[in-house]
């Protein structure tokens, strides 16, 4: 089972199914889609970030050629759902997303305050500056570090004793304070935004007025559809939701943001299809973000390097209107032996927009305190890095006392440490040298829940051997799709290239978002369900004819070019006639595959290590990423071309947390500064070293019945201590608040 | 045309925007008025003033997109990123950020890359145009589309007709002998997902191929 079932190796790895829509610009994304008399819409956002709006004047833009309405909370209809007090959308947080066109409040600056639409994306562009809006200015709150000691526990925290988010002690509060040899630091990390490189797009049409089909970017069909139908209180399979293709998304499709409510409330109200696409600067704003995080972490050990006690405490920040939490202190409960531990997690609501998570959410947040904790705490007790985490493995999960489904972290060091040269590291920074360059190896550790939902699939077997798959899942890149036809494959034998996993409606059979590294645990079993179903049918359909075949083992049932085999029991027959000799036309299952009982008592995990090589000019401060050697312990690699792209882009995306993004803000105005990719900088070609990518590639049947454990996010999680920590054994300078630019190295 | 033209100076703000608009509202009125007082009045009150006027805006464009010949009226306004993607339902060519910072929109112009985004559509006037949509040979790939396949050059794929079309560029203007030149020379083209080295792998892969690009 397990390597030999699923995973054909690196050489025969699928090329991803859909590439050849992707290389000839053949795959649609959801502003890509020809409608009959479709009409863009330009959204208008507010300039100050608190306050009321006075008026709008929009006479000029609704005057304005081929405009053919400008909508605001003045004229909007109402969406029937937002009078309701419950919460209408994904996710789960406190408050209530932003309702748009509600009412004249304004709660951050960028809030979406009117829709011009037109019967070009020119003429809705013009009128959009066209609309002058006259406010009514309150004192807006927006500086995070001025504030931090304003910040208080989550109300879902207060509301639910059990919430991982409350006040947590392991031993003694405050226990590395008795330690003999600790330390006491301060992490911070500015907002990060998304920026996937699709803009935001939806195309909303009432095909009747209690019908709507939006063609849109989420990370979850089902959820949007339950969303828009709650919010408009109309039938949910009324509401159809279309993905097919999501340029990106990294955590911002997993909530539905105003844009997409204005552009159904002006396809209602303008009796037309509409489209918005929201703009660069619009991404800032309205669709989420990494929340800027202020962490403290006391950390103490013995001189040998046992650890006594670490305490953990982060401050993150939410919007006014809507409670944002994430994990960020996870990793510090479980991953390393300590008797004593104390988190505290807090929040600060500013006069911004809501966070939402994005990639490697939280546990990013937090790695990034504690594997720099770790690192300053080895360096102090002379100890090597990786040494000091052997020192201090966890056996079992210390948070719950439950023993790990599976963990080959051990080896994960071991094979990274061998890849990246550790041994060329010094243990004294600032010591080794490359040319006028300071040469540092750093690494990090991350890891994440091995989360698994339900989720079903449909399946239907044609008479020439071809299967075609449907579920409602979303593929916002991680290669879902290859996925999927690579387990179809390995179950029933028949060749890639006759399987079809299609996605990215909300007609098809259930699962929820694409999120969490969760898809191919839960689908992937879904997938391996259906495909088992269609043998035993199969089994079934030909003992009633052979008796002899009624042993027959499932297993053993295989199609390889359009010919049914039963191994066992020698039966070998064209597809084609089989189903003629039972009046088929087609096979069709539709199984559901959920976790069981049994998982629960085991702690699941995935993890990974990221070790990194860094260059360091000492007069200049620039920091030159020169290897990365990256590596998980994720179960079972299904797709090994698509799994080694997810490492390499969540180290990417590590690499622009430790040294370039910085969402910054103008406090005098309450607005970003950096509102595009000339003053946001995210990773470019040049940035991006070789990435060496390696997995342990061992199944875990607990989480799930392929194997698998995800891998989204412990591609970056991280990934950012491993770059500051390699800083640090460079130069000797510890940097705590990333960015980690220039100016702070010299 | 000529009086349209002696009026569309650059970087004319919204007020002669409007006189502009007026005063084409009035110059295709006055000739109406030459022909039948009756036209005139009959206009006026179904608003074909609004209508003539849009029309006027427009200008005559003729290029080449993919091997075809278009001959298209466009607002000079109009972008040539928004021409393809909202005109010609030319969807390969991406939008990713409108200000040249993404290089998703890439196109070639005559044979060099071009970020469709800061070019007006007028601009291409005469001028051969090649999409991703006009890359591959019937069915048969590029070559370089077909390393991006092999070497999983992407992950969303919304970059990848942009990366593509660079890449391609990138080889014929002599910048792909080395993977450090490579990774300079692609530097406009962002991939958020993070395929940088696979990109890298594809563009050293075609240009050690020596196949006719």
């Amino acid at each position: 089972m397990g390597k030999e079932l699923f995973n054909p190796g690196e050489k025969d790895a699928l090329d991803r199914v859909d590439g050849r829509q992707k290389v000839t610009g053949a795959a649609k994304y959801s502003a890509e889609y020809q409608l009959p008399n479709l009409a863009y819409g330009v959204l208008v956002s507010s300039s100050i970030a608190k306050g009321t709006i006075k008026s709008i004047d929009t006479k000029a833009a609704e005057r304005a050629p081929g405009v053919v309405g400008v909508i605001s909370h003045v004229n909007s209809i109402k969406v029937p759902g937002f009078a309701d007090n419950e919460h209408p959308t994904e996710p789960p947080t406190g408050g209530r997303p932003l309702r748009a066109f509600y009412d004249n409040r304004v709660y951050f600056n960028g809030q979406p305050v009117a829709i011009v639409v037109a019967d070009t994306l020119e003429r809705a562009q013009y009128g959009a500056s066209l609309v002058k809006v006259a406010y009514v200015k309150e004192q807006h709150t927006t500086d995070f570090n001025a504030n931090t000691g304003k910040a208080v526990l989550p109300a879902q925290a207060k509301k639910n004793p059990k919430s991982s988010l409350n006040d947590y002690d392991r031993g003694q509060p405050d226990g590395y304070k008795t330690a003999p040899v600790k330390i006491e630091a301060e992490y911070h990390h500015p907002s990060e935004m998304h920026n996937p490189m699709e803009l935001q797009s939806i195309t909303a049409v009432w095909e009747a007025d209690d019908k709507l089909t939006v063609y849109d970017k989420v990370q979850g069909t089902k959820p949007t559809q339950r969303a828009f139908a709650t919010e408009w209180k109309i039938p949910v399979e009324n509401v159809k939701v279309i993905s097919k293709f999501v340029g990106g998304a990294f955590g911002n499709g997993l909530h539905n943001w105003p844009h997409e409510t204005a552009a159904i409330i002006a396809a209602k109200q303008l009796k037309r299809p509409v489209k918005v696409a929201i703009t660069r600067e619009q991404m800032f704003t309205m669709v989420g973000y990494r929340p800027q995080t202020h962490q403290k972490i006391g950390i103490g050990a013995t001189p040998d390097g046992k650890l006594v006690g670490i305490t953990h405490e982060s401050v993150g920040q939410t919007s006014t209107y809507e409670e944002f939490t994430e994990s960020v202190l996870q990793q510090t409960r479980m991953m390393y032996t300590s008797p004593n531990l104390s988190t505290r997690y807090r929040l600060l609501p500013l006069d911004v927009s809501t966070p939402i998570w994005m990639r490697g959410p939280g546990e990013a947040t937090g790695a990034f305190a504690l594997e720099s904790a770790m690192d300053e705490l080895a360096h102090v007790l002379n100890i090597d890095p990786i040494e000091f985490r052997l020192k201090n493995y966890t056996e079992k999960d210390p948070d719950n006392n439950l023993p790990w489904s599976t963990k080959y972290l051990k080896e994960c060091y071991q094979m990274g440490a061998e890849r990246i040269g550790w041994n060329k590291r010094r243990m004294q920074p600032g010591t080794l040298k490359e040319g006028d360059w300071l040469v540092g190896y750093g690494m990090g550790v991350g890891t994440f829940g091995a989360h698994r939902g339900g989720a079903t699939v449909r399946a239907k077997l044609h008479a020439d051997g071809r299967l075609v798959m449907q579920c409602a899942v979303t593929d916002i890149g991680p290669g879902t799709g290859t996925a999927m036809v690579q387990i179809a494959s390995t179950t029933l034998g028949i060749e890639p290239s006759q399987i079809v996993f299609e996605l990215g409606h909300s007609d098809y059979p259930m699962f929820g978002n694409q999120g969490g590294s969760s898809t191919v645990n839960s689908v992937g079993s879904a997938v391996q369900a259906a495909c088992n179903s269609l043998k035993q049918k199969l089994k079934d359909l030909a003992s009633a004819k052979n008796a002899s075949l009624t042993t027959a083992d499932p297993k053993n049932i295989s199609i390889k070019n359009g010919q049914l085999t039963i191994t066992d029991n020698s039966l070998n027959v064209a597809l084609a006639d089989f189903f003629k000799q039972n009046n088929l036309q087609e096979m069709e299952v539709t199984e559901e595959s959920k976790p069981g009982q049994e998982a629960n008592k085991y702690s699941k995990y995935s993890f990974s290590v990221h070790f990194a090589e860094v260059h360091v000019h000492p007069k200049t401060g620039q920091v030159r990423v020169k290897k990365v050697v990256t590596g998980a312990d994720a179960g079972t690699i299904i797709s090994w071309k698509t799994a080694a792209n997810q490492m390499i882009g969540g180290v990417t995306g590590g690499i622009g947390m430790a040294l370039q993004e910085d969402a910054f803000m103008d406090h005098r105005f309450g607005r970003y500064v950096t509102k595009d990719f000339a003053e946001y900088h995210v990773p470019v070609h040049a940035d991006v070293p070789h990435i060496d990518v390696f997995f342990v590639d061992k199944p875990d049947y607990i989480v799930d019945p392929i194997g698998t454990k995800g891998l989204g996010e412990i591609a970056i999680i991280g990934v950012a201590p491993a770059i500051a920590n390699a800083i640090f054994n460079a130069t000797g300078k510890r940097i705590r608040e990333l960015p980690i630019t220039a100016d702070k190295l010299i | 045309m000529a009086e349209k033209k002696a009026c569309s100076l650059p970087g004319d703000q919204a007020s002669s925007n409007e006189s502009r608009r007026d005063f084409l509202k009035q110059s295709s009125l006055l000739t109406a008025f030459a022909i039948t007082p009756g036209v005139v009045v009959k206009a006026a009150e179904s608003k074909w003033d609004e209508g003539i006027a849009a029309s006027l805006e427009k200008m005559p464009l003729k290029l080449e997109i993919n091997g075809v010949k278009q001959s298209l009226q466009v607002e000079p306004r109009v972008t040539l990123l928004d021409l393809l993607r909202e005109q010609l339902a030319l969807t390969g060519t991406k939008k990713g950020c409108d200000y040249g910072q993404c290089g998703a929109c890439t196109v070639h112009v005559d044979g060099q890359r071009v970020l469709s985004c800061l070019t007006l559509a007028v601009m291409a006037e005469g001028k051969k145009v090649t999409t991703i949509e006009g890359l591959a040979t019937g069915e048969q790939l590029h070559p370089m589309q077909a390393a991006f396949i092999k070497h999983d050059g992407f992950q969303c794929g919304y970059c990848t007709p942009g990366q593509i079309m660079s890449a391609v560029a990138c080889i014929k203007e002599g910048h792909a002998n080395s993977e450090a030149e490579i990774r300079e020379f692609m530097s406009g083209n962002i991939c958020r997902c993070g395929a940088y080295p696979n990109i890298v792998d594809a563009i050293m892969e075609v240009k050690q191929g020596g196949q006719q690009i």
